[in-house]
């Protein structure tokens, strides 16, 4: 009678993940909502905010067309704004879907799902894994979608693209929606009320996406400012990103940097919240 | 010889440092019985029912499910354990089938397995043909079979169901508890229940432990417990706010008077022929009896003796009120 049930510690991940992405895929509204949304940030913000045109119809006439396009190229590594600003997007879908990754476990505690799952012999830490799964999968399928739309769109690929640079790219967008979801997890593990994780969200999605490299480049930012943007992950990611996908020079040590920051921001974080569960999911 | 399957030794679990949620609770539980907590809201019953299966490490003392210590052996336990929780715990936004099937994977029961219980303990609730359809268009009585149904995929040795039948009506409850009997037949296990509801008590479990204020009181048959009150109880009122209860002690036959609030409590032998005698008496001083009533033992008067009041409405705290509104909100929806 025992001897059918699994000795895999890692046993009903696949389960939990799945029965979180099943709320997404088949709830036809949020599903769609969840495309949607992307697409049109891509469209209205990266087609409204158009440095390119912006620079080039209010150009003195004493100076010269190809001198704007060098500053752009110089201030953004690219000429194309647009597909400057199509990969912060990535990193900015990533950061807006796992950031509310932590309030199905807030639900789950007060819904007492939770506390059946914690009576079966599931491991906690595969409790933790399935929501960070399921939020990196989410997110990596949106983030796709924004690279379809942006290329759709004009997304001109840097000369030194090709394949390998799209498996790189989605190494560290995987890195980053592991990061980033097990940090808001972690602030949410023992949380009762979503009231306050609401709260968290809000206080730390704008700094997190401002002060990072996602919009403007940190070289025009103050001192202090280009501080904080060197320690948040979402600049070392879409730094990367734009790195092997879109900048016309490759500056390898700065992407062997990006991919080293990467995988240790993500291991301490999913580490840190795997300890975390253990500790607090038990009352 | 009969097995203890469950015992306990001076559980205690205390939250935040001063709040006493069980106090040294002690009890066993054989093999093959359906044994029952009975209590009001907060009295402990949930935080021992969560200490049993491994939700929560007890503060002090120790108990073993199954020969399995329940904070260092708690996979084992968990293993073979189900647990019917007090709330309703199935995903709502999944059918009935997935959400059985769900508990199977956590379980890690192979699929081919899986299935195939699935099917078979969905017929055992009658849920058959609703297994298709969302949790979320489930009854309260649909929502608690299909908990039950979920609590019993790992074949467990042990069922443990908190408040089985919280916030369903009468005939919803009932029929909940044919199905608990019929499981308890099929499948041969062992039951632990808590419940607030003296009825389901009575006609449930083979033993009862009452338990207010995190503390055991007594435990026994439901039967014991009855006729360990020794008799008949006459409660009546009186037109004066005096206290009489020795006047009323000194007549023949009354073994006990308690007066609670404005209510005189009188246990004796054979209530019928002794309420004559005592209104008779009183008149007899010049007292008038405003009120009377004769009562013969139920688990109701058992709970009044041993906390000296009705159940009480309190709970446990903000949490476990905002779950059991949300209970409550959830079994009223047809």
């Amino acid at each position: 009678m025992k001897e059918e049930i699994s000795r895999n510690p890692l046993h009903g991940l696949w389960a939990l993940t799945h029965r979180e992405l099943k709320k997404w895929y088949k709830e036809p509204i949020v599903f769609l909502v969840s495309i949607i949304q992307p697409i049109f940030w891509m469209g209205l913000f990266g087609k409204a905010m158009n440095i390119n045109a912006i620079i080039a119809n209010n150009l003195p006439p004493n100076i010269p067309r190809w001198l704007a396009e060098q500053i752009i190229k110089q201030t953004f590594g690219t000429s194309d704004y647009f597909s400057y600003m199509a990969i912060g997007m990535l990193s900015f879908v990533t950061l807006f879907t796992t950031m509310f990754s932590g309030m199905s476990i807030i639900w789950d505690r007060r819904l007492g799902f939770l506390d059946k799952v914690l009576s079966t012999p599931v491991a906690r830490s595969v409790i933790i894994f399935s929501k960070i799964f399921s939020a990196t999968i989410r997110s990596l399928v949106q983030a796709s979608i924004i690279l379809i739309f942006a290329i759709l769109l004009g997304l001109k690929f840097g000369p030194n693209f090709t394949p390998i640079s799209l498996l790189g790219a989605y190494i560290i967008l995987f890195m980053l929606c592991i990061g980033l979801s097990s940090l808001f997890l972690m602030l949410a593990i023992r949380s009762t009320r979503w009231e306050h994780q609401m709260a968290i969200v809000n206080l730390l999605n704008l700094p997190l996406m401002f002060t990072s490299n996602a919009l403007f480049p940190t070289t025009t930012m103050p001192e202090w400012l280009r501080a904080i943007s060197n320690i948040n992950p979402i600049t070392y990611a879409t730094d990367a990103i734009r790195q092997l996908l879109i900048f016309e020079t490759l500056n390898a040590n700065q992407l062997m940097l990006d991919f080293i920051y990467m995988s240790i921001f993500s291991t301490i974080v999913a580490l840190i919240s795997i300890i975390l569960s253990w500790k607090y999911l038990s009352k | 010889m009969v097995e203890s399957i469950i015992k306990a030794k001076d559980l205690t679990k205390v939250f935040n440092g001063y709040l006493i949620a069980a106090d040294h609770v002690s009890f066993e539980v054989n093999e093959g019985e359906i044994f029952g907590f009975l209590g009001p809201n907060g009295a402990g019953k949930t935080t021992t029912i969560n200490m049993l299966t491994t939700i929560l490490k007890p503060t002090k003392g120790f108990a073993t499910v199954c020969g399995h210590d329940i904070v260092k052996e708690a996979s084992m336990v968990r293993r073979k354990i189900g647990v019917v929780p007090q709330e309703y715990t199935t995903d709502e936004d999944l059918t009935g089938y997935e959400n059985i099937i769900l508990c199977a994977d956590l379980y890690g029961i192979p699929r081919e397995i899986s299935k195939k219980r699935a099917i078979e303990l969905l017929e055992l609730v009658k849920l058959t043909e609703f297994k298709d359809k969302k949790v979320e268009t489930y009854s309260g009585g649909m929502r608690r079979r299909l908990e039950l149904a979920c609590g019993l995929i790992n074949r467990p040795r042990v069922l443990f169901l908190d408040e089985p039948t919280l916030g369903l009506d009468v005939q919803t409850r009932t029929s909940i508890w044919e199905y608990i009997k019929l499981l308890k037949e099929e499948y041969g296990m062992t039951l632990f229940m808590t419940t607030h509801y003296l009825e389901e008590a009575d006609a449930l479990c083979n033993r009862v432990a009452i338990i207010d204020h995190g503390k055991i009181l007594t435990i026994g048959s439901p039967e014991e417990l009855k006729s360990s009150l020794g008799g008949d109880i006459i409660t009546l009122s009186i037109n004066e706010n005096k206290d009489i209860s020795s006047f009323i002690e000194k007549i023949e036959n009354v073994k006990e008077v308690k007066r609670i609030k404005d209510e005189y409590r009188i246990k004796v032998k054979d209530g019928e022929l002794i309420a004559p005698i005592i209104i008779e008496s009183l008149r007899n001083n010049g007292i008038k009896v405003t009120k009377l009533s004769l009562i013969k033992p139920s688990l109701n008067e058992v709970y009044l003796e041993y906390t000296g009041r009705s159940m009480r409405d309190q709970e446990e705290s903000v949490e476990a009120f905002r779950a059991h509104r949300i209970t409550l909100r959830r079994a009223r929806k047809i």
